[in-house]
């Protein structure tokens, strides 16, 4: 038997405890502190000097914290967190021609990546063709994919039936259905596709950063439904749906505000879903969220821990979903790129890597970290591999995933998740009360939330009450940092990009083309009818984007983003 | 401080890009600074644009810009010069890469505000060219 080894510890205290301690803190603190300035953070919660047992309700633990991958899964969906898996590191790829963005893929590709990532260009998220809009613009944001043949060209020579894809693809989810046009033609069983629908959250598109098609808020509706379903049905490994906090926190609702919208979207998919007659141990299990983290790091940690354990009630309470797969809060995150500084550029790797730190403890189960030179251009490539270093440091370095959620139990991180759970219930009741997230944002309730916030926000920055480093404190005389020129696609390869996608259109069987789209129409003034399912046979028919777009524009109505100031 | 005139800014987005955080929280500033401010949402034609400048009779446009919009600036600025409104004065805001900058200024963009600029900075500069645009839409 080995000899149990003896733990150095300090000797019992000699004299006894003082039991007028807290309050001599108290006055102490006082004392030294002066006129002590109120510390509110983001979201509006003061934030104390101290925290102490007394914060946190210890004999709740099993209720309000329990173990990892149970419920209500404040420290975390699975069992193993990141210290079985860690997470994905999905960076966004996207510029040029389906050939440019092929290359860039197949590097990745060859040097071990199995997730891949599609940004389309904003032509694509507008709704339009190629050839129908500004040309200097194509490429320059995303890539240009009009069709199922060049869906195939961008994912040449990558495995369908083994690469998860995640795509960012807004209604009516065309990438989608010319990725199952083109795994079709390859003989790839649909079941064997896997990915994700980035951002197919049209509330989020609507209320925010308006990346979405002209369609009406109506439509939308109906067709993300449609998607779901039809995913559910054909499409089983695949995630419909992606509710979406980003959009709205860039756009400048505080972190609880964005975790209130999100969870209150998600409420409002999942009642639609049930209005069709979908079962929610169906869908539940297929939803994933996606969020900001911005620089406020003890909020953004609170923000999560909280909005998991709301999330586990309201899908097991309020949808009714019996299986456990259906409460796991499973998000993405990626890094705010509005705390981004144009000034002194560098600092951004700071932010981004403080941002990164709070999405890791927060429990995230993918990561986009951002280019330290987001807000000068699109990202450089030198940008770009800073950003994934920093995901390795924190990860193998600095060890931060050895422990699984290793900031459970601070008496300040418990008390500010308790907090933060408390001020998004607010906000979900102010929502719930203007009859749900799709009445709230029709109305222009959430838009004008929003707003004020982003306002009170700048205002803060203006007053030097939110010191931004480089911009209102500290500032440089000149930054030593080269700001480089991003590489623009190639004007000629965009160009014969556009007329070989011209030729290509003259050459298929304009019938086919007429059928799919008159059938398409039929489609969407049939309610008994699935429009996704219409939009992936047009897709196969050959149709491209922008006539799919247009099309179910026309038939469903124009939308339009409400002017609010 | 420049009193006297009252500033008519059409805050608008051009191209595909749709975030407005910035076009909102600007057209907000300016219009509780006194001025007069007609803001549109984002993916405004160029002819729109034109158009609603006409109409309106402005001073000021204001375009902002996230991603990659403020390459048909170029071609605003054309159609603003050919229906007879070359004497407005329009800025940008936004993500603008330096070497576009150059491109924007030498088209006529009257100035560029870059992330981190102040919203008193962007309302002083409106102010101050405001006379300077009516003076020369005066004498043109």
């Amino acid at each position: 038997m080995n000899k149990p080894v003896e733990t150095p510890r300090l000797a019992p205290l000699a004299a006894p405890l003082d039991r007028g301690a807290e309050s001599r803190w108290e006055a102490e603190y006082a004392e030294g502190i002066g006129a002590d300035r109120p510390v509110v953070n983001r979201s509006g919660i003061p934030v104390k000097p101290l925290y102490t047992p007394r914060d946190c309700d210890s004999a709740r633990y099993d209720e309000t914290l329990g173990f990892p991958g149970q419920p209500p899964y404040t420290r975390g969906i699975y069992p193993t967190m990141h210290r079985g898996r860690t997470w994905t590191q999905r960076q966004l790829v996207g510029l040029g021609t389906p050939a440019d963005y092929n290359a860039r893929l197949r590097d990745l590709v060859d040097h071990g990546t199995t997730a891949v990532s599609l940004i389309p260009c904003n032509s694509v998220f507008r709704g339009y063709d190629m050839d129908e809009v500004h040309e200097e613009l194509l490429g320059t944001c995303g890539t240009v994919v009009n069709s199922a043949a060049h869906m195939g060209e961008a994912l040449a020579g990558v495995d369908l039936a083994r690469t998860s894809c995640a795509m960012n693809d807004p209604s009516p989810f065309t990438l989608l259905a010319f990725l199952l046009a083109t795994a079709r033609e390859r003989g790839v069983p649909w079941s064997a596709i896997t990915g994700t629908s980035n951002q197919s959250d049209y509330l989020s598109h609507y209320v925010a950063n308006h990346m979405f098609f002209r369609i009406a808020l109506g439509g939308a509706r109906r067709i993300l439904i449609d998607h779901i379903e039809f995913c559910n049905r054909s499409v089983p490994k695949w995630n419909p749906m992606s509710v979406v906090g980003q959009h709205m926190q860039q756009a400048g609702a505080t972190p609880a505000e964005a975790m209130a919208f999100t969870l209150a979207t998600a409420i409002q998919t999942a009642d639609d879903c049930v209005a069709r007659g979908m079962a929610p141990d169906a869908f539940l299990p297929r939803f994933t969220f996606f969020f900001d983290i911005s620089v406020s790091f003890f909020e953004e940690i609170a923000k999560f821990r909280a909005g998991r354990r709301i999330w586990a009630r309201i899908a097991r309470e309020r949808c009714g979903a019996t299986d456990p797969r259906g409460w796991r809060f499973k998000f993405h995150a990626q890094t705010s790129g509005v705390d981004l500084t144009r000034q002194q550029p560098l600092n951004n790797v700071a932010r981004v890597a403080v941002q990164a730190m709070a999405g890791i403890f927060g429990g995230l189960q993918s990561l986009h970290t951002d280019a330290y030179d987001e807000a000068l251009s699109t990202p450089t490539d030198a940008g770009a591999r800073v950003a994934i270093a920093t995901q390795n440091i924190l990860r193998e370095e600095a060890h931060l995933t050895d422990v699984i959620d290793p900031l459970g139990g601070s008496y300040y991180v418990e008390a500010l998740t308790d907090r933060m759970e408390a001020e998004v219930l607010r906000v979900l009741k102010i929502v719930a009360d203007a009859g749900g997230m799709y009445a709230a944002v029709e109305s222009g309730l959430v838009q004008r939330m929003i707003g004020e916030s982003a306002r009170r926000y700048q205002a803060q920055v203006e007053s030097g009450e939110q010191t931004v480093v480089g911009v209102n404190r500290y500032e440089v005389a000149e930054d030593a940092v080269e700001r480089q020129a991003l590489a623009r696609p190639d004007p000629a390869r965009m160009r014969a990009h556009i007329e070989s996608f011209r030729a290509w259109k003259d050459g298929r069987s304009q019938a086919a083309v007429k059928r799919a789209l008159d059938a398409l129409a039929a489609a969407a003034h049939d309610p008994k009818a699935n429009v996704f399912a219409a939009v992936v046979a047009a897709a196969e028919a050959g149709c491209t984007h922008g006539e799919i777009c247009g099309r179910l524009r026309r038939e469903l109505g124009f939308g339009h983003v409400q002017a609010i100031v | 401080m420049t009193t006297d005139v009252r500033p008519k800014v059409l805050v608008t987005k051009i191209g595909f890009d749709g975030h407005d955080r910035g076009s909102r929280v600007v057209a907000a500033y300016l219009r509780d600074a006194g001025m007069e401010v007609i803001y549109t949402p984002p993916w405004q034609e160029i002819a729109a644009v034109v158009k609603l400048a006409t109409e309106e009779d402005v001073d000021v446009i204001g375009i902002s810009s996230l991603a990659t919009d403020h390459l048909i600036v170029p071609k605003l600025m054309d159609a603003l010069r050919t229906a007879g409104l070359g004497e407005l004065a329009v800025i940008v805001g936004g993500i603008v890469p330096d070497a576009d900058e150059a491109i924007l200024l030498a088209s006529g963009v009257a100035k560029v505000f870059h992330p981190g600029a102040s919203l008193e900075e962007i309302a002083t500069f409106v102010r101050v060219v405001t006379p300077k645009v009516r003076v020369a839409r005066e004498t043109a």
